[in-house]
C-alpha cells in the first residue's frame, strides 16, 4: 500500500493502481478539508445569505 | 527471467503402478502436521493435501476398469512464470510463486481466509481450516517441528514439502555444496509410496528421472511429449508441474475435458 | 415527543408506533447480530460452506447489494455530471440506499473472511494484480464517498441545521458535490468492474472465465454496465415500496420516469452485450477448454438452462422493453413488473457468477457440488436488510429525504406548530415490514 512496505515494487501495476487510489483519496481529502474550513469561516462570519 | 540455474520441481505419478493404498496421504498428513477431525468422512470439510481419487471408466462388468489418481497441489506455473490461478488472485500475497524452485507457497500467517484462491483452483487442491486443529492427547509431541501448524480461518495446501528442501539445502551447504543431488530433496509422499508410483525431481534437469519420464516440451509450457504422459486439465493453461503416466487411453482422457468427438491428441489450449 | 426533530411540512406517525416498528425490525437485526457473533467467535464452521464452496451465499449477497446499490453512483453521475436536474428529487434516496448497500457489503465481507482481525492485510499487503484487492480498495473508498454524500442530508435535520457550522458545512458540501460524485463514479466503475473480474479471471474455471481487453475480462464491463442499468431500478423499486408503505407520493413522476427510461436503455444494451458475451463464451471460449454449453447446465438438480433464459430474456430483455416505451413507464403495473424483474435479474446474474462457478465440476472425475446455506449464513444475510429498513425508517422520519414530499402532500394544518398533537393520525412508515432495502 505504501512505497515503504516491503512488498512494494515500482512497476506499472503498483504505480497505476496505487496512483489511482491515492489520487481518489487526495481529492476526497482536499474536498472535505475545503468544506470544513470554509464552513468554519462562514460560521464565524455569521454569513447566512444562502438557502438551499 | 532466464535464471539458468532455476529449478522447476515437479512430480511424475505412474497411475499404472498406483494401487490406491493411500500411504502417500498418510505420510503427507504426518509430515506436514495436517489437522484432522474425529470424523473424516466428509471430504469437503477435511484436509487432504494429497488426495487419492478413484476413477472408473463407467463401463459395466466385465469391462469395468478403475484407476487411482493421487492429487497433490499441481504447483501450476501458468502461462508465464508465476501466473498460477491461485497466486494471481490472492489479494494479500499470501500465496506466492517461488521462481527458484517453481514451488507455490502458502503463507499461513499472511492469509486472512478470503478463499478466493480456493475458488480459482480447478483441482480442489486448497483446503480451508474450518476449525482450529485439535490433536489427541499427547500427540502434540509427535508433531513435526519443521512445519508450523495452522490456525482456524486460513487456507492450506501441499507445499511439495518445502521444509525438506530447506533442510536439504542447509545440509548440502554444510558440506560445501550449493546444488542438491536428486535424492537429497524428496517429498514425503514420494518416499512413502510402496509401489514406487511417485517420482519427484527437477523438471529442468535432463538428468532427473522426472524429466526423462515426462519429457516436457519447453516450447509448449512443459507439455509432456511422452505419449503416455498427461497433465490434469492441460487445456486450461494452468501449466501444472505434476505429470501422470498411464498406458490406458481412458485414463488419459479422464485427465481433461474433451468435446464429444474430439480426439485426445488434439490439445488446443486456448491460451497459446 | 420527537416532533422537534421531524422536518417541517411533513407528517409522520406517532412516536410509539415508530418505536414499535423499529423494535420489531430490531429483533430481526439482533438475530442477525447473534449469528454474526457466532461466526466471529466460533469460526466459519458455523456455515455450510466447504472446500468446494469457498465462495457462497455471502459473496453472492455482497455482489448483489453492490450491484443494486449501483443506483447511487449512476444517479449521482446523471445528476451532477450530466446535469439531469430532475433527478434531484430522488438522489437523496439513491444515496441513502447506496449507503446501506455498501455498508452492508463491508459488514458481510468482515464476517466472511476466515481471520477477520487480519482484514487489513488486503490493504497493507495489497496484491495489485488481484481483482479482489481492487474491489476492497474501491469499495472502501466509495463507501467514504457515499458517507460524504449522506452527511449533508443528515445536516439538514431541523435541529442540526440550527448549528451555524453544520448549516454551512451542509451547504458547502452540496456545492462541492459534483467533485465527490465524479470521484464516486470513477471508483464505482472500477469496483463494479472488478467484481465482475473476480469471476472472469478464473482461467481454471471454464464456466466463469472470459476473454477481454488487456487485463480486464468481459465480465468486468458487463458488471459495471448491469449495475448502472439495474441499480437505478432498485432505487425506484425501493422508492415505490416506500411510497406504498407510507401511502404517500414521495417522488415526482418526472424523476422516476426519467430514471426508468435511462435505466431501460442501459438494460437493453446490457442485455444485448450479455447475449453476445454468452454466445461467444458458449461457442468459442468454453469449447476451447473442452466443454460445451450444456455441460454447465445439465445433470444437476438446480442449474438448468432455465436459469440462463430467466436471467437474460425474462429479467433482461422484458424489463428493458417495458422501460424504454413511454407506455410501459407510465403504466404503474408495468413499471412495477419491470423494476422488480430487473432487480431479480441482476441478482440472478451475481448468483450464477458466484455459486454456479463453484457448482460446475471441472475435473472430469468430480461431480456437481450442491450447497444450502446454514441458518447462520441466512441470518447474517438478513441482518443488513433489517439494518437497512431501520436506517431508512429513521432517515425518513427525521431527515428531508424527499424534497418533493411537502409539495406532493400538502398538510391541511399549517406546518408551523411544533406541538405533539400535530402528528396524530396519519399512518406511515410503520407497515414497512416488506421493505427490503438491502435485499439482494
Ligand atoms: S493446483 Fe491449485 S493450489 Fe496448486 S498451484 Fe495450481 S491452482 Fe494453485
Ligand atoms: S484465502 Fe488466503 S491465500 Fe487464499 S486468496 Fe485469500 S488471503 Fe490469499
Amino acid at each position: 500500500m505504501f512505497p515503504f512496505s516491503f512488498e512494494w515494487i515500482w512497476d506499472m501495476g503498483h504505480v497505476v493502481f496505487m496512483g489511482g487510489l491515492w489520487y481518489a483519496l487526495t481529492i476526497l481529502g482536499i474536498g472535505m478539508t475545503y468544506c470544513i474550513i470554509k464552513s468554519a469561516i462562514d460560521a464565524s462570519r455569521g454569513n447566512d445569505e444562502h438557502h438551499h | 527471467m532466464k535464471h539458468k540455474k532455476a529449478k522447476k520441481y515437479g512430480m511424475v505419478i505412474d497411475l499404472d503402478k498406483c494401487t490406491g493404498c493411500g500411504s502417500c496421504m498418510v505420510a503427507c498428513m504426518a509430515e506436514n502436521n495436517v489437522p484432522f477431525r474425529k470424523d473424516e468422512s466428509n471430504k469437503l470439510l477435511s484436509i487432504t493435501w494429497m488426495r487419492v481419487y478413484k476413477l472408473t471408466n463407467g463401463k459395466p462388468f466385465p469391462n469395468t476398469d478403475i484407476c487411482y489418481l493421487p492429487r497433490p497441489c499441481m504447483h501450476c506455473e501458468g502461462q508465464h512464470e508465476g501466473h498460477s490461478p491461485c497466486v494471481t488472485v490472492c489479494p494479500a500475497i499470501a500465496t506466492d510463486y517461488n521462481i527458484e524452485t517453481g514451488i507455490v507457497s502458502q503463507i499461513y500467517t499472511r492469509c486472512f481466509g478470503c478463499r478466493y484462491c480456493m475458488a480459482s483452483c480447478p483441482y480442489h487442491a486448497r483446503y480451508f481450516n474450518w476449525w482450529d486443529p485439535v490433536w489427541p492427547d499427547g500427540m502434540e509431541k509427535y508433531l513435526s517441528p519443521n512445519v508450523s501448524p495452522r490456525m482456524r480461518g486460513v487456507v492450506e495446501k501441499c507445499s511439495f514439502c518445502f521444509h525438506k528442501y530447506q533442510l536439504a539445502k542447509e545440509k548440502a551447504f554444510m558440506k560445501g555444496r550449493r546444488e542438491l543431488k536428486e535424492d537429497e530433496y524428496q517429498t514425503a509422499c514420494t518416499q512413502a509410496c510402496p509401489a514406487d508410483a511417485i517420482t519427484f525431481g527437477d523438471l529442468n534437469n535432463p538428468n532427473h528421472a522426472v524429466y526423462r519420464m515426462a519429457k516436457p516440451d519447453p516450447k509448449h509450457h512443459g507439455r509432456p511429449t511422452n505419449p503416455h504422459a498427461f497433465r490434469l486439465l492441460e487445456r486450461l493453461g494452468t501449466n501444472p508441474k505434476v505429470y501422470y503416466l498411464s498406458s490406458r487411453e481412458w485414463v488419459r482422457r479422464a485427465g481433461d475435458n474433451y468435446l464429444e468427438n474430439e480426439s485426445i491428441a488434439k490439445k488446443p489450449a486456448h491460451h497459446e | 415527543m420527537d416532533s422537534a426533530l421531524i422536518p417541517r411540512g411533513v407528517k409522520r406517525c406517532p412516536f410509539p408506533q415508530f418505536i414499535l416498528f423499529v423494535a420489531i425490525v430490531g429483533a430481526v437485526l439482533l438475530w442477525g447480530v447473534y449469528a454474526m457473533l457466532l461466526c466471529w467467535f466460533k469460526g466459519l464452521n458455523q456455515t455450510n460452506m466447504n472446500d468446494a464452496y469457498g465462495f457462497a451465499l455471502w459473496i453472492w449477497a455482497d455482489l448483489a447489494v453492490i450491484a443494486v446499490g449501483g443506483g447511487a453512483f449512476f444517479t449521482g453521475l446523471l445528476r451532477y455530471i450530466f446535469g439531469k436536474d430532475d433527478l434531484k428529487n430522488i438522489i437523496n434516496y439513491a444515496v441513502l440506499i447506496g449507503f446501506i448497500c455498501y455498508s452492508s457489503a463491508l459488514l458481510i465481507l468482515a464476517i466472511d473472511i476466515g481471520q477477520p482481525l487480519r482484514g487489513w492485510f488486503i490493504f497493507w499487503h495489497a496484491n495489485v494484480h488481484s481483482m479482489l484487492t481492487e474491489v476492497a480498495f474501491c469499495l472502501s473508498c466509495y463507501f467514504g464517498v457515499l458517507t460524504i454524500e449522506y452527511i449533508p442530508l443528515i445536516l439538514e435535520n431541523r435541529q442540526i441545521d440550527r448549528v451555524p457550522f453544520f448549516h454551512h458545512l451542509g451547504h458547502n458540501m452540496h456545492e462541492t458535490m459534483a467533485v465527490f460524485a465524479a470521484t464516486g463514479a470513477f471508483l464505482s466503475f472500477f469496483h463494479q468492474g472488478s467484481l465482475g473480474g473476480v469471476a472472469g479471471v478464473l482461467f481454471g474455471r471454464p464456466f466463469a472465465f472470459r476473454e477481454g481487453i488487456l487485463i480486464w475480462p468481459w465480465t468486468f464491463f458487463l458488471f459495471t454496465w448491469s449495475a448502472a442499468a439495474c441499480g437505478p431500478c432498485f432505487t425506484i423499486l425501493i422508492t415505490k415500496i416506500t411510497e406504498t408503505v407510507t401511502r404517500k407520493k414521495l417522488v415526482k413522476d418526472s424523476a422516476i420516469e426519467l430514471l426508468a427510461k435511462i435505466s431501460g436503455w442501459m438494460l437493453l444494451t446490457y442485455s444485448i452485450a450479455k447475449t453476445a458475451d454468452t454466445w461467444y463464451w458458449a461457442t468459442v471460449t468454453a469449447p476451447s477448454m473442452g466443454q460445451t454449453l450444456m455441460d454447465f447446465y445439465s445433470n444437476n438438480p438446480l442449474y438448468g438452462i432455465w436459469i440462463l433464459i430467466l436471467e437474460i430474456a425474462i429479467c433482461g430483455f422484458v424489463p428493458a422493453f417495458i422501460l424504454i416505451t413511454k407506455k410501459g413507464r407510465k403504466n404503474s403495473l408495468a413499471l412495477w413488473i419491470a423494476i422488480t424483474l430487473a432487480t431479480i435479474g441482476v441478482c440472478i446474474n451475481r448468483w450464477v457468477m458466484v455459486l454456479q462457478v463453484m457448482a460446475v465440476p471441472v475435473l472430469t472425475f468430480e461431480s456437481w457440488f450442491m450447497y444450502f446455506p446454514s441458518w447462520q449464513e441466512i441470518a447474517t444475510t438478513i441482518l443488513p436488510v433489517a439494518y437497512g429498513v431501520i436506517l431508512i425508517a429513521i432517515s425518513y422520519r427525521y431527515l428531508p429525504v424527499f424534497p418533493n414530499e411537502p409539495e406532493l402532500n400538502p398538510m391541511e394544518t399549517l406546518p408551523a406548530q411544533e406541538t405533539e398533537k400535530e402528528e396524530a393520525v396519519e399512518p406511515s412508515v410503520d407497515l414497512e415490514q416488506e421493505l427490503k432495502p438491502a435485499e439482494a
